[in-house]
Formats: structure tokens, sequence, C-alpha cells
């Protein structure tokens, strides 16, 4: 019935239209199965265990990746280490203390701010303010600290989103009590806000993982074998500046495809490994 | 023991306080650097030069430091990616947040997080490897390092960004508009394009706005596929973006050559700051509405 009402013109359209999205739907699932097998087909024949367990050697002109794998870990770990206080401090500060709006609103404006700068700008500014002007030369710190400057949104966002689902009850009742404010936080508003810094760790790792741009300047790109405080001090590449440097300046396409696909697996780890926390503490909040 | 309690209490508020306020002082940071270091050579190199100039020249005898063809370049490979990622974002937008069976949906919602996830130098290779061959023999030029190239890894890498934000806006859809629709008589298919898709307008919009914001403050990809000669842009030459043109030079630079690339970022911060501002308007109008 319905069918017959429809004219040719409507039927046209729909027709179209249906066809338009799943051929889009299709092309970008397509790209990503394309991208990720495509990667660790070229790529994981490539690792060995020598090439994870070497420093690069000219004696034996061989290329050892397990300098860049630890330097990857280093920043890691220093970035998470800083990060996690002043972005949880902050976003702690913006839901329980802040009473002016007018303030509320400019750091907020500030961290969006923050989150649209493109990370070459950050590398610039990591350069001149933590290498040059602090003195810190090319270093994993000087990078680290710029990398914490980027990742300090996505922790702000992801505490403050779990510190709203914090009941108000429970601060009422631990006030009550005769609680003191720092007392409340401590004891009732940071375990509540427990799965948003863990969420947000993992999205900073991911995105710590992928940054290159902004430790091109800061962190260097040397291959060192060093350990955790020698290495802060000094320059380093991480996995993805090392990809770069060995695919666009020596032509190691063999090594950039390797470590590519390392990287492509972590991705693919970090991915899941996110849903599942997310779902995890879903159920948990639920119960 | 009240008192000192009390005082405790303020201490904790006052570090609370900065903590909060350390964002704020990096925003200020950047930008004051930013502009400190950027002004010096826009005032030795004359704004009309620096801004109009074509050639690029900067380790020359005689240098020129003229940025127009960054400038033209960014412009161009962001208007080409939006005109490429936008339909395809956006229609695969619509059937995941509307027609998409619920296995399709997260299936389909966890490659485009991986799609998102993926280091942008991984794209560079990729790019590198598959695409730049690719255009040298299908368009049968000399070197397949191009502004084409640029384009299209762009387009691939902003499309999370545009298919996640458009999700989002169609969902906030009323239900209501969409029942209404259908009992006047639309199919579903009008409904949503007809319907949905304005009401969620202000959401699209956003979305291709940080679309724009991504794609021109990319580096690492586009310099490993765009060949990075500072050429006026033009589709199958090489050619070198305003982050490329910071990215390429900033390690050995310096004196006026190395002013001159803080000048460059300088710029591109201005184009985000601009791109900022008109998200924030996109956003705040889907929250009044």
């Amino acid at each position: 019935m319905l069918q017959n009402q429809i004219s040719g013109k409507r039927k046209a359209y729909i027709g179209i239209m249906k066809s338009l999205m799943a051929v889009s739907a299709a092309f970008t699932l397509g790209l990503v199965v394309f991208i990720t097998l495509y990667v660790l087909i070229k790529g994981l024949p490539n690792i060995t265990w020598e090439l994870l367990s070497t420093t690069p050697s000219y004696l034996s002109d061989s290329i050892g990746i397990l300098p860049d794998i630890l330097n990857t870990v280093y920043i890691i770990i220093a970035t998470l280490l800083i990060v996690i206080p002043v972005g949880a401090g902050a976003a702690v500060y913006l839901t329980e203390y802040a009473q002016n709006k007018k303030l509320v609103s400019i750091i907020e404006y500030a961290a969006e701010t923050l989150s649209g700068i493109p990370s070459i700008i950050y590398g610039l500014v990591g350069m001149l303010f933590f290498c040059q002007f602090l003195n810190m030369q090319t270093s994993l710190l000087a990078g680290a600290l710029t990398l914490v400057i980027m990742n300090l949104p996505t922790i702000m966002r992801t505490t403050q989103e779990s510190l709203k689902t914090v009941p108000q009850s429970y601060r009422e009742g631990a006030f009550g009590l005769g609680a003191g404010k720092w007392r409340v936080i401590r004891t009732v508003v940071l375990p509540g806000c427990i799965d948003g810094i863990i969420t947000g760790c993992i999205l900073s790792i991911g995105r710590i993982l992928g940054e290159s741009a902004a430790l091109l300047f800061t962190a260097g790109f040397a291959h060192a074998l060093n350990g955790f405080f020698d290495g802060l001090g000094s320059a380093g590449a991480t996995l993805t500046v090392a990809l770069y440097v060995y695919a666009k300046e020596q032509g190691e396409f063999g090594v950039a495809f390797a470590i590519a696909s390392i990287l492509m697996l972590l991705t693919l780890l970090i991915n899941l490994l996110a849903a599942y926390v997310g779902r995890y503490f879903k159920k948990r909040r639920s119960l | 023991m009240q008192q000192k309690k009390q005082l405790l209490e303020t201490v904790i508020h006052g570090i609370f306080l900065i903590l909060g306020l350390i964002t704020v002082g990096c925003v200020l940071l950047i930008t004051v650097y930013l502009i400190l270091s950027g002004i010096p050579a826009i005032q030795k190199i004359g704004i009309s030069d620096f801004f109009l100039g074509k050639t690029w020249a900067s380790t020359a005898a005689d240098p020129s430091f003229g940025i127009l063809p960054f400038i033209m370049t960014s412009i161009y490979g962001t208007a080409g990616a939006i005109l490429l990622g936008v339909p395809i974002g956006f229609l695969t937008a619509v059937y995941l947040a509307k027609i998409a069976p619920p296995s399709i949906k997260n299936v389909m919602t966890s490659a485009v997080s991986l799609l998102a996830g993926i280091p942008s130098v991984v794209y560079g290779l990729v790019g590198m490897m598959v695409l730049v061959p690719a255009i040298r023999s299908i368009f049968d030029i000399p070197d397949g390092a191009s502004l084409l190239a640029a384009i299209v890894v762009l387009a691939i890498m902003i499309l999370p960004s545009i298919i996640n934000v458009s999700i989002t806006a169609l969902e906030a859809v009323p239900k209501e508009y969409e029942d209404a629709s259908l009992a006047l008589g639309a199919t579903p298919v009008e409904t949503y394009f007809r319907i949905s898709v304005p009401a969620a307008k202000s959401g699209i919009a956003a979305a291709v706005v940080l679309g724009v914001g991504r794609a021109i403050g990319e580096a690492m990809a586009v310099m490993m596929v765009s060949g990075n000669a500072p050429n006026m842009p033009s589709l199958f030459q090489s050619v070198r973006f305003l982050t490329t043109a910071v990215a390429s030079e900033l390690s050995y630079s310096s004196g006026l050559q190395q002013q001159a690339l803080f000048s460059i970022a300088l710029v591109l911060f201005l184009f985000i700051m601009l791109i900022n501002a008109t998200l924030n308007f996109f956003l705040k109008r889907d929250k009044e509405a």
C-alpha cells in the first residue's frame, strides 16, 4: 500500500541516499582494515628479538630499538607522574572548591584552548621554554613536561566527569559527621574519581605513544641506552620519533614498518583496554 | 587546634587553586611566548613582504621570507581534506547514528576509534609507501609526493573527529521530531536527512570546524607525503604547509631564519584561535537550542 504512494522521484532519492551511506560506511571500515592489515603484514615479519633487545650499532651495521622502547616508557611514566596530580587537582578545584563562576569558565576555556593547539606549536614553545629558558637542553624531561601541558585537558575532563557522579549525599554525610573539607575530599571525593583518573591515564598513554611533532624538538632523536634518571636528563627518541627518523631521514623502511606494527598493536591494546575499563566502571557504578 | 585546622584548610584550598590556575598559566605562557618571539621577524622582514611574499629562500645568500605559499597551501590542503572527508564522515555518521543495527554499530565504532588512535607518523608511513607511488603512477608525474597526497592523508585523519561529533549531534535530536515526520508519511531515510540532519546542524557544523582545526594543525603525516618544497600550492606539486615549514627547518635554523619560523608558528596559532572561537560559537548555539 505504502509503496504505491511513494513517487519515483522519492524512491530515487531514498535509493541514492541509502547507497551513498552504505558506500561511505563501507569505505571507512575498509580503510581501517586496510591500514591495520597493511602495517601488520609489512611490519610483523621484521620484528626480531635482536631488533627489540639491542641498540643501533655502526660497527655491526645493525639497528635495534631497545633504547626507543625504554625512552617511550620513561616519557610515559614521567608525564603521568606530573600530569595526574595537576590535572586531577585542577578538576577537584573546579568541582569542589570554586565559587567564582567567572574563574571556572576561564579555566575551562583555557583547557579547551589547550586541547585545540596543534602539537607542533607545543614542540616549539616547549623548546623555547623548557629547553632554552629553563636550560634543560634537549632531554626526555623537557619532552615529558611539554606532554604534561598537552595532556592536562584530558585528565581534567575525565576526572571532572567522574567527580560529577559522586553523589552529593556522600559529601553531605561526611560533612554532617563533622569532617572538614579536606578530609571529605581525601576520604570521599578522591576515591570516587579513581575511575576518571584511570580512564584519563589510558587516553593520555595513547596520545603520548602517538605523539611525534611535540617531541622532535624537545626530546630529540638520540638512541642511547640509559636508566630512568639518566634517561630523563638526556636526549632520546620515542618509538614514533624513531619511526619518523628511520623512514624519512634514513630510508630504513623495514625498521620503520616494524615500529609501526608495534605502535599499531599498542593502539589496538589501548582501545580495547579503554573500552573494557569504561564498561567495568559503568557496571560497578550501577550496582 | 581549631585554628590549626582552619589554617590547614586554607593552605589546601590554596594548593588546589594553584593547580586549577596552572592550565590558565600554560595558555598564557604559550600565547606570550609565541607573540614575543613571533613579532620581531615580522617587523624586520616587513608585514607585506612576510605575508604576501611568494618566495621562501631562508638559507640563500640574499634570503627572502615570504610565507604566502605556506598560508595558501594550508588553506587549500585543509579545504581539500574537508571536501573529501566531510561527505564520507557525515554519511557514515548518519548511517551509524540512525540505521546501523547494534552489532554493526559496535564494530564500526571500535574501528573509528582505532582510526583516531593511529599515530600520525604511521599515517605518514603508509602514505609514503602506498599513496605517493599510487599517485605517481596514476597521474604519470615524476614524484607523487604532492598536495594531493597530503589532502588524501588529511581527509582520512579527520574522519574520526567528524564521525564522532556528528553522531553525538544526531543522537541528541529529540525522538518526537522524527516520530512526527514518520507519522506524516515520510520514509525513515527522508526523515533522517530532512528532519534529523537539519535539527543537528549546529553539531555537524562543529564537527566540520573541528576537522578544519585537526587538518590545519597536522604536521608529521603531512611532512612525510607532501614533498616539502616551498612552492605555491598546486595539486600535483611538492608543497609545504605552515606546520611543516616550522617543523622542517626548526632543528638547524638560527638568527632571522629561526625568528621567521616563530612568526610562522604565530600565524598558525592565530588560525587555530580563530577556528576555536568558531567551534565554541557552534557548540554554544547547540547547547542553547
